[in-house]
């Protein structure tokens, strides 16, 4: 930021708004890798803390959306100020999505430890967390930084993911259509590698608000879909 | 705890510095009020029995051979008989053991010289009167006035009063025979100046002052309101603007005596402008209360708030618009102020009125601004300086009369204000 | 963004007022230097900035109120429809009839509410007879959102209204005379927040008819009523932008830094 305002605790009440979003961004990314360290290891204590966490995601952003209708009502921000108080309420509300991803993510970890594991999906999901994990942290960094070419860097990394997603769906369908009994633990990995995708989304969206929040602008391009997971048909009939 | 109770000891001193303050404003108030009182009393004591005139009554018999007229009785004849003659007649039937000339004269001593100007007077209102014997009232003298008064006391050695021991013996004959009367004089109201002090009255003076004040206020007020305005808010500011300023300041407190000198220079010795007439005094007061018009005229204007002359420029006003619409009608109450301070300042000046010639002594009530007149403060000053005892309450009794002149003023300009500020 | 919204708040309107170059002195203080604006029509402009910033000064150029503060020099163009409002042919009283002001502090004359409005047709010569004025007066009043309110004591004197309503009284004063631009200098700074809320209404309704432009130190009430903002700051114009722009995402840093607070 510029300079210091003149009202010492505008700058106190905003700092802890920040802060309290750091905490957020740092919880979320633990969690998901946390998540995807229980599916890979099928660790049942993980998955179980990774459940509890989501209270305290939830704690957070309640905590931000008071502080921000608090700073909206008696500071009535302007200009750089509004757009980091706004951008501070949206932020928090994608990364207690992600925390729900999270959770869900470990929830289903749980139920597929009861089933046999799968080709190498767990390996597929654990590099797409492991980009969404970065994209977290990164989106995070470049908040806290207001650095405007992290961010983009950020939304520019959603393709891998959507790309990593469009794949392991086809391995996944491929799977079914192999083994019937495979149907339970893919289904569930189906559902896994979705909300790590839009876990990637929300991380874009945050880096979306980054962008408004230092350019005072939105990102002008349409980002390009790299998830084609919604139009893939794999025609039983080809294969035999 | 020492901290509270130093600022215990701190908080009383300071209540006490204020309570001290209040009684020596107190008793400032009260001892100016003492004084204002003591002078008002004073003036009362001296100069309310001027407002009285004794009258002896007698009878007078209109006879042309003692008024020495023969058989004329048009009025220029009347105006040059002998009327002394028919007190002196009526005052010998009064006493026929009088006959000595020294103690006629005494004994003629107790009615006013004025006495036969009253029945002059009567004889040419009605010349139908001519042989007829009638009682009047005749104003006494001023010493027969001041023994019925009792400023006069019997008692004290005859050597030291105005009247002999024989006419205080007439003196109270004559009251006993209820033959004097007080009643209230109407003459002090009514005549001018006069060597008697009996027949001496305020109206001349009055007069005159009216005149010189009408001449001040009508060249003064609008000539220092316009100046003001002109001054106040269309000059430029520069050093001739400057210097006019600092001017108009030296003048306001310049010695009023100068302003005397240059009437008597330039009115009386260059423009032959006519002696003690009200019209130069006027000039000469309205040249000394300009400064004192034109100080407050613009002190008035300068009070107006700012915001209003921006409201009136604002809405297309012209500067001239501005001032004599807007400006101008709010200052008004503030110069009148200024305007009646000047003028009771000019009614109250004796000292330039000396130098033009106003001083001098003046029988006539003036009936225009070109008469010789006098003014109050000039009567009351001449009054003061007459040796015979009887001016003296002529003098307190002047001094009220120009306080409620001063009065008077004051309440025109009060009321004038009030029906100036009600109109916002 | 909508596209009636765009369209709403696009600057394609016609620019009433232009300033070219403006400098301005108090003697050898330069209070303003090379002000270039344009000022749109049918629109409010809010001139923003710190105090001493120079931006009353140049409201008051534009109907050469300055003209009366001693040894104010103004240099460069202000023209209004295209012709130059310090011309040597310019009449200054004509200039003012078309350019109305209103004050920060309610400054009604101390006259009845009626004389208060009638004043500047009557010198004007604008309403031809009695019951012309008397419309005139009255639609005046009606237009600044005060006839319900005074309607039954417009001989009461104009001091005894309430601020706010002084202040209408004062904006009904100003557009009795017909004017096209309508000047306020910190119109509600001495006003609670509903007269505020009044005044601003009413400015809102006003643009219609005329154009406004609205010194303020409020940036609330610059970014509540305007649509186009310019900041000054120092005696410069530092940005001019539609409001919007200018509240979200100024260009300048000291635009940012004065509306965020972090300069007096």
């Amino acid at each position: 930021m510029a300079a210091d305002h003149i009202v010492k605790t505008f700058d106190e009440d905003l700092t802890q708004m920040i802060n309290m979003i750091a905490e957020m961004g740092g919880l979320a990314e633990s969690q998901l890798a946390e998540a995807v360290m229980a599916l890979v290891r099928r660790d049942e204590g993980l998955a179980a803390r990774v459940i509890d966490h989501d209270e305290r995601q939830d704690e957070l952003e309640e905590d931000i959306e008071a502080q921000v209708i608090r700073l909206l009502a008696l500071r009535q921000p302007m200009a750089l100020d509004l757009r980091t108080v706004v951008a501070a309420l949206k932020i928090a509300a994608e990364l207690e999505r992600i925390g729900d991803y999270a959770k869900n993510v470990a929830k289903r970890s749980l139920t597929l430890m009861q089933t046999q594991p799968v080709g190498n999906a767990a390996n597929t999901i654990m590099r797409m967390g492991s980009i969404a994990g970065d994209m977290i942290h990164n989106v995070i960094d470049a908040y806290l930084n207001k650095d405007i070419v992290k961010a983009d860097e950020v939304r520019a990394r959603d393709q891998d993911v959507d790309q990593l997603h469009t794949g392991l769906f086809r391995e996944l369908l491929t799977y079914m259509m192999e083994d019937p009994r495979n149907i339970t633990a893919c289904t569930h990995l189906l559902f896994v590698a979705k909300n790590i995708e839009r876990i990637g989304d929300h991380a874009t969206n945050i880096a979306e608000s980054v962008h408004y929040l230092v350019a005072g602008e939105r990102n002008e391009r349409e980002r390009s879909k790299q998830d084609l997971s919604s139009s893939t048909v794999i025609n039983v009939w080809d294969k035999s | 705890m020492t901290d509270s109770l130093a600022n215990d000891i701190r908080l009383r001193r300071r209540y006490q510095a204020e309570r001290r303050f209040r009684i020596y404003g107190i008793t400032a108030t009260a001892s100016g009020l003492l004084f204002l009182g003591v002078m008002l009393v004073s003036i009362l004591i001296i100069g309310h029995s001027a407002f009285r005139q004794s009258f002896i009554k007698l009878d007078v018999t209109f006879d042309p051979e003692v008024l020495q007229i023969g058989d004329k009785t048009d009025e220029e004849s009347l105006r040059y008989a002998h009327f002394q003659g028919l007190i002196r007649v009526a005052l010998r039937e009064k006493f026929p053991e009088v006959t000595d000339r020294r103690e006629l004269r005494e004994l003629y001593a107790l009615v006013s010289r004025g006495a036969a100007d009253v029945l002059c007077e009567i004889l040419i209102d009605d010349p139908g009167l001519m042989g007829q014997r009638h009682t009047y009232w005749l104003p006494a003298s001023d010493d027969m006035d001041l023994f019925v008064k009792g400023e006069i006391k019997s008692s004290a050695p005859e050597i030291e009063r105005q009247l002999s021991d024989r006419q205080i013996e007439w003196a109270e004959r004559l009251t006993s025979d209820g033959l004097v009367d007080l009643r209230f004089n109407t003459a002090f109201f009514t005549t001018g100046d006069s060597r008697e002090p009996e027949l001496a009255g305020i109206w001349g003076a009055v007069k005159g002052s009216f005149y010189t004040l009408l001449v001040t206020l009508a060249l003064s007020f609008p000539t220092g309101i316009l100046a003001a305005i002109y001054l106040q808010e269309f000059a430029p500011k520069n050093p001739v603007t400057d210097l006019i300023e600092v001017n108009i300041n030296n003048l306001a407190a310049v010695p009023s005596i100068v302003f005397g000198l240059l009437g008597l220079a330039v009115f009386l010795n260059f423009f032959h402008m006519p002696r003690s007439a009200p019209l130069v005094g006027g000039v000469v007061l309205a040249l000394m209360t300009l400064p004192v018009i034109i100080i407050a005229a613009r002190a008035a204007l300068l009070a107006v708030p700012p915001s209003i002359r921006e409201a009136a420029l604002a809405v297309g006003a012209t500067p001239m618009q501005t001032v004599f619409h807007h400006v101008a009608p709010l200052a008004l109450p503030g110069m009148l102020t200024g305007a009646i301070i000047g003028m009771a300042r000019a009614l109250g000046e004796t000292a330039p009125l000396l130098m033009i010639g106003m001083v001098a002594f003046i029988a006539d009530i003036p009936q225009g601004v070109t008469d010789p007149a006098t003014v109050l403060p000039v009567q009351i000053f001449l009054w003061a300086d007459s040796p015979e005892r009887a001016f003296m309450s002529k003098m307190a009794a002047g001094i009220m009369v120009l306080l409620g002149f001063l009065i008077a003023m004051n309440l025109i300009a009060v009321v004038l204000r009030h029906r100036f500020e009600q109109k916002w | 963004m909508s596209q009636a919204l765009k369209h709403s708040l696009s600057t394609e309107h016609r620019a009433k007022v232009q300033a070219r170059g403006v400098n301005v002195y108090y003697g050898d203080k330069k209070a303003l230097s090379g002000i270039g604006l344009d000022i749109p029509e049918h629109q409010v402009s809010a001139l923003i900035g710190p105090s001493g910033c120079g931006k009353s000064t140049f409201l008051r150029c534009l109907n050469r109120m300055n003209d009366i503060i001693e040894g104010c020099r103004v240099e460069g163009a202000i023209t209004i429809d295209g012709a130059d409002i310090y011309a040597k042919d310019q009449d200054v009283v004509q200039l003012r009839a078309r350019v109305g002001m209103v004050f920060q502090k309610p400054n009604p004359f101390p006259k009845s509410i009626y004389e208060n409005v009638a004043y500047g047709p009557r010198i004007h010569g604008l309403a031809p007879g009695r019951k012309e004025l008397d419309d005139l007066v009255r639609d005046s009043l009606e237009r600044a959102g005060l006839m319900g309110e005074v309607h039954d004591r417009l001989d009461h004197p104009g001091t005894s209204l309430s601020g706010g309503q002084q202040q209408r009284l004062c904006i009904a004063r100003a557009i009795a005379v017909k004017p096209e631009l309508i000047l306020m200098d910190e119109p509600c700074s001495a006003l609670d927040p509903i007269a505020t809320a009044k005044i601003e209404e009413l400015i809102d309704e006003l643009r219609t008819r005329f154009t406004i432009v609205i010194v303020t130190h409020s940036m609330q009430q610059a970014a509540r009523v305007s649509q186009r903002t310019a900041f000054f700051h120092m005696g410069e114009l530092v940005e001019t932008g539609s409001t919007e722009q200018i509240f979200t995402n100024p260009k300048d840093d000291r635009t940012q830094a004065y509306i965020t607070g972090r300069i007096g």
